[in-house]
């Protein structure tokens, strides 16, 4: 009977479709339309309009229009907070980058024993707390015990005093965070195995050697693997802030105070919560001409295939 | 005669030649495999020892700790840190705490996140289009500019100090992992949702029914990353929550360690060890889905 009837009913039908298709999409979609409402696009006009007032628990509140970015023009902790963070990224990033990418090249060769072993070793770290990671390396960079002098002590280096030692603290933060490129590698590792043999062997018959291999066929093949790594390392070290906060509090003498750990005591400490928008606000503007710059530079030298 | 034993002769000059060669190659093909081979080693060890050091730093003896070289193999086995470092602070209570708040987040997300991303998979409608660009741009937006607003409206709800700000967005849906299940169900035959349908299933019949059943690998990949993400989060806690009753375990460690005058390394080592457990449990159980998680989101950008 129904199946008799489905011819006459079907041009109706498929009108009705349509509509139908349009209201079990946003009920479904419901849940997601709600929180992008109530915990993303309200609050972020919220942020932009808190970035415009002097805001904070404390006072009556005021429209200051620009005042709160012409303030972070002049204010000298902010700028250090920015070369900070600048300097965490631009050590951490690269040097991220680069030992993942070797470690994923090497672990990709057939002739390697133990593959899954030394894949779990390399990426295990990097989903451990941050919190216990965090102090495990305040006791791994002690100036007398820790484990890392001592080890430095064995090839006659005297190390210095790490988390103590404005000068040194920042790097010792970029040391802990190189345990932690486990994602990056794993993205290489799959990104390498989408890399046609027929390549390499190409290359051979042309006499390339293992470093000629790998500037010419490995690199152009997975660079937008290696583009994509390189861009969210730099949007997450930009926020930098659980280590900082556990390990040095931003000292010793500010100087691991980063950028949203900076952020984050304009808000809750000195409950300058306009202040504190204006911050993010031009830390959201950083990453998105970032994101925006990087992607139109990719265009140019990003082998994307075909 | 003669020309032949000349060619003879040249060939097995050739030959030796040739398999001269050969293990020239052979052997500089093996100390390659070799010097890569110690190269993967030393990495592994500069990534692993460190919790190697956590957890015999967490069973060594006072006197132990500070002698200099540090012994590799503790001669001393002292597990009572670990009951000590229970008593100093309620361990148990910021775990069960943190438990607790990954149930409900586990629950919040996978229901709320695999509903939308079959909306986004299955269905065509006005404005879908712009609604999954708003998705993805939402991935991009950084924490802390949401943040202090998100702060506020929670306060006005009175929710500070409560566990209420640290699961209930979790049913809301996550961009991250919307994404990541929308990739996996479009590889799923439309057809099986159309015959589905003809067979009179109802929409939800064929998310709860045909969707999710054939859905699992995904569904734990993001039980994985969002289990890891609650239990290791610091930033949330840290904003919302102020009794030492509702504190979660990483909220707890550090308040463990800024609140020792004279810093007891086992204790904190011990508690650490403690936090670090489950996460390396699940890490070993199901790590085929962490892996496959990042394939699935990380390559495509």
């Amino acid at each position: 009977m129904g199946a008799l009837n489905e011819p006459m009913v079907k041009p109706s039908f498929f009108k009705g479709m349509r509509g139908r298709d349009t209201l079990w999409f946003y009920i479904f979609i419901s849940p997601w339309l709600a929180g992008f409402l109530l915990l993303y696009f309200g609050p972020m006009i919220a942020s932009l309009i808190l970035s415009l007032t002097n805001y904070s628990v404390l006072l009556p509140t005021k429209f200051v229009g620009l005042y709160n970015f012409e303030q972070m023009l002049k204010d000298q902790l902010l700028t250090i907070s920015i070369w900070n963070t600048v300097y965490y990224a631009g050590l951490s990033v690269p040097l991220g980058t680069v030992i993942a990418l070797l470690l994923a090249v090497f672990l990709n060769r057939e002739d390697i024993w133990g593959r899954s072993f030394f894949r779990s070793a390399y990426y295990i770290p990097s989903i451990m707390p941050i919190v216990a990671v965090s102090i495990l390396w305040i006791w791994l960079l002690q100036p007398r015990y820790g484990l890392i002098n001592s080890f430095l002590n064995l090839l006659s280096i005297r190390g210095p005093n790490w988390l103590g030692d404005p000068a040194w603290a920042k790097t010792g933060l970029v040391l802990m965070s190189l345990t932690g490129i486990g994602t990056s590698f794993v993205i290489f590792l799959a990104a390498l195995q989408g890399v046609p043999r027929h390549l390499y062997e190409a290359a051979e018959l042309d006499g390339a050697n293992a470093v000629q291999k790998f500037f010419n066929v490995t690199v152009p093949m997975i660079s937008p693997s290696i583009f994509f790594v390189v861009v969210i390392g730099f949007i997450n070290s930009f926020q930098v802030f659980t280590q900082a906060y556990i390990m040095t509090e931003g000292g010793p003498a500010d100087s691991t105070l980063f950028y949203v750990l900076y952020l984050y005591r304009q808000a809750f400490n000195y409950f300058k919560m306009g202040y504190a928008s204006a911050m993010a606000w031009f830390l959201f503007i950083v990453i998105v001409i970032l994101t925006y710059i990087q992607f139109r530079l990719s265009s140019r030298w990003v082998h994307y295939g075909s | 005669m003669e020309a032949n034993r000349t060619a003879d002769v040249q060939s097995n000059v050739a030959g030796r030649e040739q398999r001269s060669q050969f293990n020239a190659y052979r052997a500089l093909r093996l100390l390659e495999t070799s010097l890569v081979h110690v190269i993967l080693v030393i990495g592994a060890l500069a990534f692993i020892f460190p919790f190697y050091w956590l957890i015999i730093t967490s069973i060594k003896s006072n006197s132990e700790l500070f002698i200099w070289p540090p012994t590799l193999i503790p001669r001393t086995v002292e597990l009572f840190h670990y009951g000590d470092a229970l008593q100093e602070v309620p361990i148990l209570r910021y775990m069960g705490n943190s438990t607790y708040l990954t149930v409900l987040n586990l629950i919040g997300v996978l229901i709320s996140s695999s509903l939308v991303a079959f909306g986004f998979t299955r269905y065509q409608a006005p404005g879908s289009r712009i609604l999954f660009a708003a998705l993805l741009a939402t991935m991009m937006l950084p924490h802390h500019v949401t943040m202090i607003p998100l702060f506020l409206v929670f306060r006005a709800l009175g929710w500070v100090d409560t566990f209420r700000p640290l699961w209930v967005p979790a049913f809301l849906g996550n961009a991250f992992f919307i994404f990541l299940l929308r990739q996996f169900f479009v590889s799923i035959p439309s057809e099986l949702f159309d015959a589905a349908r003809i067979d009179g299933s109802s929409e939800f019949g064929q998310y709860w029914r045909i969707m999710l059943p054939l859905s699992k690998p995904a569904l734990t990949t993001v039980a994985i990353f969002q289990f890891q993400w609650t239990w290791n989060d610091f930033l949330n806690p840290l904003i919302y929550i102020n009794s030492q009753s509702k504190k979660t375990i990483a909220l707890g460690l550090q308040d463990f360690y800024k609140s020792q005058t004279t810093v007891e390394w086992q204790q904190l080592m011990a508690a650490s060890v403690l936090m670090v457990a489950p996460v390396v449990l699940v890490f070993f159980f199901l790590q085929r889905y962490f892996i496959e998680g990042i394939a699935l989101t990380g390559l495509k950008g």
